[in-house]
């Protein structure tokens, strides 16, 4: 039979982020894809030679408009560990509750872009009303909706006072139930289930063999979520990773509607344990060594490699992304799918080319 | 039931008030630790150029000499760190957003100082000098 070659990209309807795929198409299946990648390539890992060490928290966390924080939080963890700086415990606190309720918002918002895919605009402007109530959060505690700015080394710039912890507590219940409606509407909904289950099933082999990370590697059965190195407050707060064993679109969705209530419920044991004191320290010194902080994104786990020598500017910087890492399992799993399935398979790997491209 | 289950939602928000404001018929309530333009005191300022040296994108420049200070608010990132280290508290974040600009002008304030205070006059920036790259000095 012919073959067709189908430019999906840089621009369409499904992506907010250019990335360009060549889908091989043998009648209305898909036998090949190609990614092209580099339409928004930034440089930002050879910006660390012209930058401040200190400064430079605030490039690593503009790499990504969602995952802002979390980016930063590792850039911050990195150094620490070089610099070898205490954090105090209060900092590392509220880094956790900043970084769950960024989760809370990515993975709201990543939710209303899959119904979107799927033609149900109610259920998208539904979902992102609900991440409204999370962004207003993130306003009052840090001045910023999504690029908190409260990240640097040796701690964080703000602090949340007792009577803005209780607020954020009452918020989370709220949110909580409007969560429930719309996972509800996700996860049982029959139009909603003939679309995701089934669809682009990734084995528990694959996942691990082609490097999945994250919510992707979680829905094929892999129990791994880095929150459990015990970075941050997670020394201290159980989390038991989700997981799902089908490995296709349906399980991924699962994956993340569950991830938001966990999140939810670490940032209600994390106010409930917040401890009193300090919230930075003071950083004296050059950094010298090199260290690789990991980290979980809300897609996935990040690594930050980064290498100092003794100077007030960084000798090398280096970020392995979530979405990076998802892209072969994404093209391995658009072998053999229908062209009308590939925007819901290119959405359920939550791809954020602005990360991927640095 | 696995039917119907968006109808339930749907007719609940089909009776209710908008999620989302009916901006311009109601104001914007800016929330308070929101981080806006940069706001900047004249009568405080001494000219120690910390703020230059801390500014990440380098939009502030500062000339000790000529007592000016000056800004370039499209480099601007409203990130608040010059707002932290400014001894004399002569720099704040306002809630507002800055107001839309159609060239690259750098607004420039002549500081003065506090020993020698005028009557207020409404901060009037004059936008001449052609901008530094770099924001070196003012």
């Amino acid at each position: 039979m012919a073959r067709t070659i189908i430019p999906f990209g840089p621009q369409h309807a499904v992506l907010p982020e250019p990335i360009m795929l060549d889908l091989v198409l043998e009648d209305e299946k898909v036998v090949e894809a190609i990614p092209s990648l580099g339409f928004v390539h930034r440089g930002l890992e050879k910006l660390v030679e012209k930058k401040d060490f200190q400064e430079f928290v605030y490039v690593a966390e503009r790499i990504c408009g969602i995952c802002s924080f979390i980016h930063g939080q590792t850039y911050c963890q990195a150094i620490e560990e070089i610099m070898q700086i205490p954090v105090p415990p209060r900092a590392l606190y509220l880094r956790t509750i900043w970084g769950e309720l960024s989760r809370l918002h990515s993975h709201l918002l990543w939710l209303g872009l899959l119904a979107d895919a799927f033609g149900f605009e109610s259920l998208f402007m539904h979902s992102w009303r609900v991440r409204e109530k999370v962004v207003k959060i993130i306003e009052a505690t840090t001045g910023g909706r999504v690029i908190f700015g409260s990240c640097k080394v040796g701690g964080v710039r703000r602090d949340i006072d007792a009577a803005t912890l209780q607020t954020i507590l009452k918020e989370i219940v709220a949110i909580e139930k409007d969560m429930h409606e719309i996972v509800d509407i996700f996860l049982e909904d029959s139009s909603v289930k003939q679309r995701l289950c089934g669809v682009g099933v990734l084995s528990k082999d694959d996942a691990y063999s082609l490097g999945c990370v994250g919510p992707m590697l979680r829905a094929s059965g892999v129990a791994q979520d880095m929150r459990q190195l015990g970075y941050g407050a997670f020394r201290d707060l159980p989390l038991e990773p989700i997981t799902r064993p089908e490995g296709d679109s349906y399980a991924r969705c699962y994956v993340r509607c569950q991830e938001l209530f966990q999140s939810a419920n670490i940032i209600r044991q994390a106010v409930a344990r917040m401890p009193e004191g300090e919230i930075a320290v003071k950083v004296t010194g050059n950094p010298n060594g090199e260290y690789t902080a990991r980290t979980e994104q809300p897609r996935g786990e990040v690594v930050y490699y980064v290498k100092a020598n003794g100077t007030k500017n960084l000798q090398r910087f280096r970020v392995r992304t979530p979405t990076f890492a998802n892209l072969p399992a994404l093209v391995k799993l658009l072998q053999g799918c229908n062209l009308a399935d590939v925007p819901i398979l290119v959405l359920t790997i939550d791809p954020c080319i602005s990360c991927t491209e640095r | 039931m696995p039917y119907f289950r968006m109808a339930k939602l749907a007719l609940k928000w089909a009776v209710r008030r908008p999620a989302t404001q009916r901006y311009p018929f109601e104001p914007r309530q800016a929330i308070a630790l929101s981080r806006g333009a940069l706001a900047f005191a004249k009568d405080k300022c001494v000219c120690c150029t910390v703020c230059r040296k801390k500014c990440p994108t380098g939009a502030i420049g500062v000339n000790r000499t000529q007592k000016k200070w000056a800004i370039d608010r499209l480099r601007c990132i409203s990130c608040g760190y010059c707002v932290e280290v400014c001894p004399k508290g002569a720099l704040s974040l306002s809630t507002a957003h800055g107001i839309p600009t159609v060239t690259k002008d750098r607004e420039i304030y002549q500081v003065e100082t506090p020993a020698t205070p005028k009557p207020a006059a409404a901060p009037k920036p004059v936008a001449a000098v052609a901008p530094a790259p770099g924001g070196a000095s003012a």
